[in-house]
């Protein structure tokens, strides 16, 4: 639903580290989401490509995204299980007293760069 | 030979944002003015609540009111034709929510001299508001009734970042299976800080409850 807007941040960001490192163009960006950031790959790079068209640096950046799954830990038990299938009440032993480990990443991993 | 090279970044996409929002909520600090982003989803009487609360508290503090949508006016003229408070449009031009830049641009087009309570009414969403921080001193957000008790399951995020839980269109509770109770433990299952305070818009109920923590939270913020 976001997702441009998170474009628009994620280009704000790649721009200022091209800056800081004067690179001439930018190849790719990877980006890392996790399964349960309310960010969906696929609208993302959609996104993301009808964007970069008016960059400079980054006018022909391909979009890497590398999915993160969602673990939660459980308080009462100590088990991690899968967010997504099980949700927040414990599989293992029914507690709602657990927190999210992974899945939740909205972040700039890598990008690879042309230096001037 | 052009030499290829990868930049190691392992940086959050809303960490520039983030930044930013601190430094707009460090600005009103020194300018004097609290900022309270208020947020729910379309439908849940965010105006109305405003006018209701704007009109209790106007004679006391200084307000001026931002009305974020993505199109037409009729939230701006509303506020200010029930209240008289100065009140401006926001046009996200298609955005879902407000960042900490478009805020301060926002905050640009009011004249904040006396102002002590800049409300921002965000845009009707409770989804991507959440994610982006707008550099408010406090967040708020109201539930109605007829949306149902289980809204702070289905919006984990939303209620988590909130200081603040309006329920609102109490007077309609009879006709709906809303049960407060069970609405009140899901916020807490989501934010055991967060504060909850029913009332009605429409009516008046509970209003009062709303400025009064208004009026405390500016206070406290003063003296911090």
């Amino acid at each position: 639903m976001h997702e441009l807007g998170v474009v628009f941040h994620c280009i704000k960001q790649v721009n200022e580290i091209a800056k800081e490192n004067n690179v001439k163009k930018v190849n790719s960006v990877t980006v890392e989401i996790g399964e349960v950031s309310t960010v969906i790959p696929y609208y993302f790079e959609d996104c993301w490509n009808w964007a970069v068209k008016k960059e400079t640096v980054l006018k022909d950046a391909k979009i890497y995204i590398e999915k993160i799954e969602a673990v939660t830990h459980c308080e009462n038990c100590g088990k991690d299980y899968p967010t997504v299938a099980h949700g927040k009440i414990c599989p293992h032993c029914g507690s709602e007293k657990t927190f999210l480990l992974t899945g939740n990443e909205i972040a700039i991993k890598q990008i690879e760069v042309v230096d001037n | 030979m052009d030499e290829v090279r990868v930049i190691e970044i392992k940086k959050s996409i809303f960490d520039d944002n983030d930044k930013d929002a601190n430094r707009l909520r460090e600005e009103l600090k020194t300018k004097g003015v609290f900022l309270l982003n208020l947020m729910s989803s379309p439908g849940s009487g965010k105006t109305t609540t405003l006018i209701s609360t704007i009109n209790a508290l106007k004679d006391k503090i200084k307000i001026a009111v931002m009305e974020a949508d993505i199109d037409s006016d009729v939230d701006a003229i509303k506020i200010k034709e029930a209240t008289g408070v100065q009140s401006i449009q926001l046009h996200t031009g298609g955005m879902c929510h407000l960042d900490a830049e478009m805020t301060r641009q926002g905050l640009s087009g009011l004249d904040l001299k006396d102002v002590d309570l800049a409300i921002l009414e965000n845009v009707g969403n409770l989804v991507c508001p959440a994610e982006f921080d707008t550099g408010a001193s406090k967040n708020c957000m109201i539930l109605s009734v007829p949306e149902g008790h289980d809204k702070p399951l289905k919006y984990p995020l939303m209620f988590s970042i909130c200081d603040l839980v309006l329920i609102n269109k109490m007077d309609v509770a009879p006709y709906f299976d809303f049960d407060l109770d069970k609405c009140s433990q899901y916020i807490k299952m989501r934010n055991p800080n967060a504060e909850i305070i029913p009332i009605c818009a429409k009516t008046g109920e509970g209003v009062d409850k709303f400025a009064d923590w208004i009026i405390k939270n500016i206070e406290k913020w003063r003296n911090n």
